[in-house]
């Protein structure tokens, strides 16, 4: 077959074509190379998708190799559409966690939808059914008109989506912070459960075998968007808006279904979403894999609108696509089941002998690169590293130097404050709008620590929660990789779970720059050091770099998506006060940890200090302790102190739970050596609050795990109110008042623009 | 009993229903695809929740249409039980199974959420294991569940006593604040003339165990039960 030709109409190869594809002159050099020849208008196109970040993973592949991914139970881990670990009783568990923080910046409802479409798409075709979705959720100040219209679209985009393919969304955060106005952030994970013996790899296999486009037709819709994710945001981005792909959730329900049925079928050998970078990355990622060539025809692929190019063809982003690869001689019974759903089904390449990845279009070939090093030669860059000087300034700032403002003589004013700010505060405006329900296997929805949903057929039950701090991994990456593991972990925990492992999403800004590429390196380095402590593996993920807008780098925001097990129905424990007249322990120690504080940035709008001390022993053995003392059954709530710290924590405890509302009376006046100030707002690590009640034997089982515990007050009615006592200061307030600045905060703001929010409601969906 | 659960494109409860009937109840189940024209001899019908054909045009406007829809109107035309929630009240409704429509809520948001409900009447085939009166919460999880219909026929449903579950607060009070999405005089569930056709919003299939919060949805299914058995 005769080499790659340029094709009558496609533009010549100039430099400046080159740079607007986003390669380097090293990177075509080195293209020119493997190729030997200057590449065709259809091969540039296949490698600036590839070789994007986005889909290459170029300057953190190096730091990625160094996290721990390794357990017994780990079935899968990095490398596929998704990682997969074993529950026992032949049960396995799919997860994944995704970005989808350009689109949904210039687009937030379609942005945020496709973000949920490729990530339930991911657990799919990993042979899983999904049974849950959370989501990561990052935007600038709630005051600004733009914020809300960004929250409303984005929420919207995920319910309508979730909500259609009849997926439940459990939980998730959402954070709101001016350092990321411009550009949000929006994180998709879906959790999926399967059998063990259905696990299905995307690797293409048997020389021969057809390779089949499924689902919806290829249109000019996304093109680019791999590398559109990789570079960063500006005025010009919101002209990018048509690389934004468009939802259908409808067909997204059809594909759900018919590869479910296909994987179990056992007549083909492999799917893959078209996802990213379409077909291109899909067909060349899966020949990668197997070893194997691949040949396509584009002519072949089936497509929404004459006249497209290979070029079109190859890199669009059209949703709710699957490439497959079936058994030669089975393709009548493939496409029986996808008609069975109404989804159209076409041939368009098989799996070939000689190691080259061809497309073609007829007859002519038009794109052709040597064995699988399309995907393997790609570059990759560890580029210089430096902090950026003004962050360890601001890092050396003694917070204890801060003056506390006139308003915080009254500590209920200071309660109040941290209760109403939108990153406390109740997101319930968010989740009413997402089906939390759906599939009846809920048992904790959104506004828990973490959710949990029941095994059918099992005594068991999954706990899942994403977290991560970007205020203290700015002001300190490696304790906050630390956090976001320890955090996630903890917060699992408090359900009764045992953290498992973890996907990991990386949010950072341009890694070209040494002050961004420090913050990735270290960051990963701090979870590393946390995931091999709490021995919790990463199965896979995700890297969104870039994110950046005019006014600079978002935080940077490495989240973490953690899946926890459940061994018995009877350990599930909700994070809210239960029963009055139980008493309230603390765990973990209380220090002046006011560093990178909600406190700070709230009330004092100052990002500063050290961020807490994220002691990996000490988080392992309060993670022992709350597990055997849930065990032993004698906890009946368990709460993890974190944002806003301890009063906030105490007093979401008592109102959180809007129908089942309790009281609280709480005495710090034991504890010794921190200021009453850190006492209530300071957010020192591994602390959980702890209802029971038989104190003594949680008492006993923290210390007898080294664990530092005290009983600081007991549980109360209703009408008894909110009552702390410190040694020098006072709260006494009813639960109404708490409970208005909790609740109220977030539905109050958004209702200040309705137009704002009209906007964003121009929506695929009507139901 | 056989409880014959339809599948539309786009169905998402018939998961839900099935281990409903199958789990909860103890009964038998089947799957009826929507382009069968076969009820499998079923005795009860269940329209389950979820967005037929994605309710791009209108919810329920298309599910409609398909072939097995013949012979669930001629099931409930014999006098057949009819169970529509959700999608299935939308399905139900744009079929002429049942009166009125369900319009977009109107705070133009989808809202899940568990609902309080008082129980209206209990002579009914759906209602008679319930106390008249009793509030019981079940989940709801829709964008359109605004039930409306003209004044003359809501007064019908109500003089007939066909309303047979209403939106109410935690005292019992049908206010506007409990109704979760502007429907007509709070309404959250129906029948037909006949009494064999139920639509309602809310999910009983959703709430028959407390371990995921309630297990207020059983009293539609025993009441099914008792009745047909008898």
């Amino acid at each position: 077959m005769p080499s790659a030709a340029p094709r009558a109409g496609d533009p010549m190869i100039t430099p400046e074509l080159v740079a607007e594809h986003g390669l380097t002159s090293d990177e075509y050099d080195r293209l020119v190379g493997m190729l030997g020849r200057t590449p065709t208008f259809t091969e540039l196109g296949i490698v600036s998708a590839l070789w994007s970040e986005h889909c290459s993973y170029k300057h953190s592949r190096n730091l990625l190799a160094t996290l721990p991914t390794a357990a017994p139970y780990v079935l899968q881990g990095p490398g596929e559409n998704a990682g997969v670990i074993s529950i026992g009783d032949g049960l396995a568990v799919a997860f994944k966690i995704e970005s989808h923080n350009h689109p949904s910046a210039v687009e937030p409802y379609q942005g945020a939808a496709t973000g949920v479409g490729g990530i339930l798409r991911d657990v799919f075709t990993m042979g899983a059914r999904p049974i849950a979705l959370l989501n990561s959720l990052r935007f600038g100040s709630l005051d600004s008109p733009r914020t809300r219209y960004l929250f409303a679209g984005v929420v919207k985009g995920i319910g309508d989506y979730g909500n259609c393919v009849g997926i439940p969304t459990v939980a998730g955060e959402v954070v709101f912070d001016s350092a990321y106005d411009g550009n949000p952030l929006v994180n998709a994970m879906c959790v999926g459960l399967m059998h063990e013996s259905d696990l299905i790899r995307a690797k293409a296999e048997g020389v021969g075998n057809p390779i089949i486009a499924v689902g919806a037709r290829t249109g000019r819709d996304g093109i680019h968007g791999a590398s559109f994710a990789s570079e960063d945001l500006s005025e010009a981005s919101d002209a990018k808006r048509p690389r934004v792909q468009v939802g259908d959730p409808f067909t997204e329900k059809l594909l759900l279904e018919a590869s479910l049925e296909l994987i179990k079928s056992g007549h083909i050998v492999a799917i893959q979403d078209m996802g990213a970078a379409g077909l291109t990355s899909s067909s060349a990622e899966m020949a990668e894999r197997g070893d194997v060539g691949i040949t396509i025809d584009v002519t072949r692929v089936p497509v929404r609108e004459s006249g497209m190019t290979p070029y079109e063809i190859l890199l669009s982003e059209s949703q709710e696509r699957m490439l497959v690869v079936a058994i030669r001689g089975h393709e009548a019974e493939v496409s029986a089941i996808l008609a069975k759903w109404d989804l159209a089904a076409e041939e368009i390449g098989e799996v070939i002998a000689e190691p080259v990845y061809r497309v073609t279009e007829g007859k002519t070939v038009v794109a052709e690169f040597p064995g699988s090093r399309l995907v393997t030669e790609c570059p990759r860059f560890s580029p210089a590293a430096r902090e950026d000087p003004r962050i360890r300034d601001l890092r050396a700032i003694d917070t204890s130097s801060i003056a506390p403002r006139d308003e915080e003589s009254d500590p209920l004013w200071t309660l109040l404050q941290l209760l109403a700010s939108p990153t406390v505060a109740s997101k319930a405006w968010a989740y009413r709008q997402y089906d939390s329900t759906v599939r009846t296997n809920t048992v904790i929805g959104p506004g828990g620590d973490a959710a949990v949903l029941r095994v059918r057929g099992t005594n068991k039950a999954l706990a899942m929660k994403t977290d991560c701090n970007g205020r203290y991994t700015y002001l300190h990456p490696r304790t906050g990789g630390r956090i976001a593991v320890a955090e996630a972990a903890r917060n699992v925990a408090c359900t009764g779970a045992r953290p498992m492992a973890i996907t990991n999403c990386l949010n950072f800004g341009n890694p070209r720059r040494p002050e961004v590429y420090h913050q990735l390196k270290e960051a990963i380095a701090g979870m590393a050091e946390a995931c091999s402590a709490l021995s919790t593996p990463v199965t896979g993920g995700n890297v969104s770099l870039y994110n950046e807008s005019p006014r600079g780098a978002v935080y940077p925001t490495p989240v973490v998506g953690m899946i926890g097990l459940i061994e018995s129905l009877d350990h599930i424990t909700r994070s809210t006060f239960q029963s009055p007249g139980d008493a309230i322990v603390l765990l973990g120690d209380s220090a002046d940890d006011l560093g990178g504080s909600e406190y700070l940035a709230t009330v004092h709008g100052l990002v500063a200090g050290t961020p807490p001390d994220c002691d990996l022993e000490r988080e392992r053995n309060s993670i022992e302790a709350l597990l055997e003392a849930i065990r032993e059954g004698c906890v009946a709530s368990a709460h993890d102190c974190s944002d806003g710290g301890l009063a906030v924590a105490l007093a979401e405890c008592c109102i959180a739970n809007v129908s089942a509302q309790t009281g609280a009376e709480i005495d710090f006046r034991e504890i010794q050596g921190v200021s009453t100030r850190g006492l209530l707002f300071g957010e020192s690590q591994a602390r959980f609050v702890v209802s029971s009640q038989s104190p003594q034997r949680v008492l006993d089982i923290a210390t007898r795990h080294g664990v530092t515990a005290r009983n600081i007050g007991r549980v109360s009615g209703e009408r008894d109110g909110f009552r702390l006592t410190t040694n020098d200061a006072f709260i006494d307030v009813d639960l109404g008042t708490l409970s208005t600045a909790y609740h109220d905060s977030i539905p109050q703001l958004m209702s200040a623009t309705p137009g704002a929010v009209a906007v964003a409601e121009t929506s695929l969906v009507s139901a | 009993m056989k409880f014959g659960i339809v599948t539309f494109p786009g169905s998402n409860c018939d998961y839900d229903a099935y281990r409903a009937v199958v789990d909860s109840l103890g009964e038998t189940a089947v799957y009826l695809w929507h382009k069968e024209r076969d009820l499998q001899s079923s005795d009860v019908i269940i329209l389950p929740g979820g967005f037929s054909y994605g309710d791009y045009l209108r919810a329920g406007a298309i599910a409609r249409f398909s072939p097995i829809m013949i012979d669930v109107a001629a099931h409930a035309q014999r006098g057949g039980i009819v169970l529509g929630i959700c999608n299935g009240f939308q399905v139900a409704c744009e079929a002429g199974l049942l009166p009125g429509a369900l319009l977009r809520n109107s705070h133009l948001q989808f809202i899940s959420a568990p609902a309080t409900l008082r129980v209206e009447t209990t002579a009914t085939r759906f209602t008679s294991s319930y106390a008249e009166g009793d509030l019981i919460t079940l989940p709801v999880a829709h964008g359109e569940g605004r039930f409306t219909a003209d004044e003359s026929t809501l007064d019908k449903l109500e003089g007939d006593g066909r309303v047979i579950f209403r939106y109410v607060d935690s005292a019992g009070v049908a206010t506007p604040d409990a109704n979760p999405n502007g429907a007509e005089r709070n309404i959250a569930g129906i029948v037909n003339d006949r009494g064999n056709v139920l639509g309602m919003m809310p999910h009983p299939e959703r709430a028959l165990d407390n371990l995921l919060g309630s297990d207020d949805g059983l009293g539609v299914f025993e009441s099914l039960l008792a009745r047909v058995a008898a």
